[in-house]
């Protein structure tokens, strides 16, 4: 099996595995990183959100091998500010329910952050395509609002 | 129950000798090898918690009674026996133990799930809105009893009568001699000591934090991805598991070929289990791919034809044969004599349903030198124990399962498949084995919730006010599974229906079942989850043909019945019932009672491109006296959201004898964009009251009020949910 030198929260890791894994369970299985989390395979429920590059990509459906060297920024990541910020507002707002969906939310959020900084209801109902079977919307919603102020000032 | 719960001791001692209590101490600090952030919260990571207690300087932590553990350095651990979903119950627990218990909150309060143990906890399963209220007395007696027996520690340590000392903020002190003392300190000792029989409680009027709210124990870990859910456990050596079963219902497995199966890189075995072929995996990846390459000859025993069709048809027929839950006055000489123009009949209709929570299903097991242990994000943690041990032939004080997080369970949880599935997996594998469930697995699955056709007809008199009800029910029994249904009612299909709250002179509820083999499970509300679309759908058809205003008719109706009054007034004046709405909004109601509780909705729509957008829905509930005042609000949310998934998009077709759908792209749920703002009021009620459920009821009247907020719109009834305007 082939080995692959990825970079996760800015440490440099090599895994095993084969080309086509994807990197959800990269993640998971391989480096013990759980709060990735796995809902749907497919891209659909966007719970296994993560950071590529800077940008929030669903980690079900990026293959090692397509990786590079990209950085991979998790929910575990402590360094990004917006990342911070949006835990912080979630404590704040009370999110979570059963909490599964959330560390996916929040990479969303981050992403959302980092593009409009200061961004409407509207932007933020476009942006964020994860699914909350608890229903936890209006608090994600009203959390990254929270969140914007914060990293604005 | 109570008194032994309450007066055990040394439980800690016994469950850890029995490996129960504790966990190892081994990789399970988190994923990753991360600590969780204090407070511990909940599942496998707190076992960390613990065990890091457990080396402090000062002796172990000692346990007062089955829920409260106090260790040297003033850290309280609530042990929580019933399983944290998102309701807020690890939470909970803790504001009614520490009410009485009166620990220092701003340090050291953690929750975490207790072990399987009937002995201690009795039932051990979560559902039916129950955990609060069918917990509250015996959690206040025991939250009492340990701060008594912290108070007679103190006396005896002061030399003074424990009459003369007083509990507080984590502390005894004996005013008279200036004495003090921690709770951490007097704990073992305390521990010694015989549980008073009566301890006293608090008067409701005075309570401090029961009523007032705190913040969630869970949050930080659920906010910084270090709470552990089923499938975040990690063991050593342990192996991933996923399992190929019939895609027909009732079936099974004829014969396989595993041979391609077991060239995918990473396969390590693949075994046959009851309920499928199961390929074992260095990871979950190889485990899916090897189940994709298993050849697989299903005996699909006869049931390869069922669609939802045939199910339909096979209600209707078995409305013929239905059995009479109610009957009052005499309904059908009722409807003779209204007439033509004052009868209305209907046909309703409600599907299957999965309960898709976001963590999909699975267990992990390991089973070695005489014992067996499963974590698993489980409703049902003393059921699951017995599961387990019937599948190991192990005796129950061998099985030890360890409750995580649970991301969502609305009912699917509840069942123990799962983990009697990871257990047989482990057994074949000889490794701890983590079984995963994919998602197609969870919606194909089966232990939906059932579907249900209800055929109505109703008589109003002259004054337009209805003077006959008739509600036939068929659906498939879920109840039957545990046993011969009683006269041939399945009360959960009749739930709802059967108490329906209106004041109607000629009434008859009858039900009858459908054998179908599905299996069948609870749902998130269960049949009132069915019978709330059908009653409250089908009085606003009264209330349109009789020419009342719903909120009116139902305000008749509903003489001398105070709770349902107060709930409907309420929410009437918060929605603005009545009031004119902006142009293309339609405004509906619905009211309705289940678990304990009254919960009335109002639900503003438009219909936008052939699309229901419902945009508002003031939701006002009476479930008696309120521990977590958020947690009610976030329950309102949470159920709304739910049973608007169910209303616009929720459907399990079956085509061929399966499922058609598999996945959240043709298994739709909400989503932010389609989020109503909701605003919750909450009927104030005199403290000491009963207390009413709060997890369920907010899922019923949703699909009802946005179906009749669509007729006042659009004049189209929808009789059939999944809703479609076309």
């Amino acid at each position: 099996m082939p080995t692959y030198r990825i970079v996760v929260n800015g440490q440099a890791r090599e895994v095993e595995a084969p080309p086509d894994m994807p990197l959800l369970w990269v993640l998971r299985d391989l480096l013990s990183m759980c709060g990735t989390k796995f809902g749907c395979g497919i891209a659909q429920c966007r719970a296994c959100t993560v950071h590529l590059g800077g940008e929030a990509v669903p980690s079900c459906q990026i293959a090692v091998e397509d990786v590079g060297d990209r950085p991979v920024t998790t929910i575990e990541g402590e360094a990004d500010a917006r990342v911070a910020a949006l835990k912080r507002a979630w404590m704040a707002e009370e999110v979570p329910q059963c909490g599964y969906c959330q560390p996916g939310q929040i990479m969303a959020a981050a992403a959302l952050l980092a593009e409009t900084p200061a961004p409407s209801d509207e932007q933020i109902d476009r942006a964020m395509k994860n699914i909350c079977r608890c229903g936890t919307y209006a608090r994600i919603r009203k959390a990254i609002h929270r969140a914007a102020g914060e990293v604005g000032r | 129950m109570i008194r032994g719960a309450i007066t055990r001791r040394g439980f800690l001692g016994v469950g850890a000798a029995a490996g129960g209590g504790l966990l190892i101490g081994f990789d399970l600090l988190g994923c990753g090898g991360k600590r969780p952030a204090a407070p511990a919260t909940g599942g496998a990571t707190e076992a960390a918690g613990a065990a890091a207690t457990t080396a402090a300087p000062g002796g172990p932590p000692a346990d007062l009674n089955a829920w409260i553990r106090i260790a040297p350095d003033d850290t309280i651990t609530f042990l929580v026996h019933e399983s944290e979903m998102g309701q807020g119950v690890l939470t909970s627990f803790a504001v009614i133990l520490g009410e009485e218990l009166r620990p220092d909150w701003n340090k050291g309060i953690q929750a975490e799930h207790a072990p399987a143990n009937r002995a201690l906890y009795g039932h051990q399963v979560t559902g039916g809105s129950t955990s609060v209220r069918g917990n509250f007395d015996r959690l206040r007696a025991a939250g009492a009893a340990a701060r008594e027996m912290l108070i007679a520690a103190a006396a005896r340590r002061f030399g003074v009568d424990p009459g003369e000392c007083r509990a507080d903020a984590g502390e005894v002190v004996c005013e008279r001699t200036g004495q003090r003392a921690r709770y951490g300190e007097l704990a073992a000792e305390a521990a010694a000591l015989e549980a008073p029989a009566e301890p006293p409680l608090t008067e409701p009027e005075a309570f401090r934090v029961i009523g007032k709210g705190m913040a969630r124990l869970d949050t930080p870990a659920k906010t910084d991805g270090t709470a552990v859910f089923g499938l975040d456990v990690r063991l050593p050596g342990m192996k991933f598991a996923q399992v190929a079963r019939c895609p027909v219902f009732g079936g099974a497995v004829r014969s396989f070929d595993d041979s391609r199966a077991k060239a995918v890189p990473g396969v390590r075995k693949v075994v046959q289990v009851p309920s499928g072929v199961a390929v074992i995996a260095d990871h979950t990846w190889a485990a899916m791919k090897g189940v994709e390459a298993l050849e697989i000859e299903w005996d699909e025993r006869g049931n390869g034809a069922m669609s939802s069709g045939s199910i339909r048809a096979a209600c209707r027929r078995a409305l013929r044969k239905a059995a009479v839950a109610r009957a009052e006055g005499d309904v059908a000489k009722a409807l003779r004599a209204a007439g033509r123009g004052r009868v209305i009949e209907a046909e309703y209709e409600v599907p299957f349903l999965a309960h898709a929570p976001m963590e999909p299903l699975g267990a992990t097991a390991r089973v070695a030198d005489g014992r067996c242990e499963v974590w698993a994000a489980t409703q049902a943690p003393g059921p699951s124990q017995e599961a387990a041990a019937k599948v190991t032939g192990l005796p129950l004080d061998k099985v030890t399962i360890h409750t995580t997080m649970l991301g969502g369970g609305f009912g699917r949880r509840a069942q123990t498949d799962f983990v009697a599935e990871a257990v047989h997996v482990a057994m074949a594998a000889g490794a701890p084995v983590q079984v995963v469930w994919s998602r197609e697995d969870d919606v194909r699955g089966g232990y939906y919730r059932p579907m249900s056709l209800s055929r109505l007809a109703a008589a109003l008199g002259k004054d337009g006010m209805p003077v006959a009800w008739r509600h036939e029910i068929a659906s498939p029994s879920l109840l039957k599974q545990f046993g011969p249904l009683e006269r041939g009612l399945d009360r959960t299909a009749l739930e709802g229906a059967e108490s329906l709250p209106y004041a109607i002179p000629s009434l008859k509820v009858s039900y009858a079942d459908v054998d179908v083999p599905i299996t069948l499970w609870f749902w998130r509300s269960v049949g009132a989850s069915q019978n709330a679309f059908v009653t409250e759908c089908f009085l606003d058809e009264l209330a349109a043909r009789g020419k009342k205003d719903p909120v009116e008719l139902r305000r008749a109706l509903l003489a001398g019945k105070e709770r349902h009054l107060r709930v409907l007034d309420l929410v009437a004046r918060k929605s603005g019932w009545g009031t004119p709405l902006p142009r293309g909004r339609g405004r509906g109601i619905a009211l309705f009672e289940s678990f304990g509780s009254v919960v009335g909705q109002v639900a503003e729509v438009s219909v936008e491109d052939g699309k229901v957008r419902v945009h508002r829905v003031v939701c006002a509930i009476d479930c008696g006296p309120v521990i977590l005042p958020d947690a009610v609000r976030a329950q309102m949310d949470s159920g709304v959201a739910f049973g608007l998934s169910a209303a616009l998009h929720g459907e399990i077709t079956i085509e061929k004898g399966r499922a058609a759908q598999g996945n959240f792209d043709d298994y739709k749920v909400v989503r932010m964009r389609d989020m109503p703002v909701v605003e919750t009021h909450v009927v104030e009620v005199p403290p000491g009251g009963e207390l009413g459920g709060v997890g369920e009821p907010g899922v019923p009247p949703i699909a009802p009020a946005v179906c009749n907020a669509i007729f006042a719109l659009t004049g189209k009834r929808i009789r059939r949910l999944p809703i479609r305007l076309t």
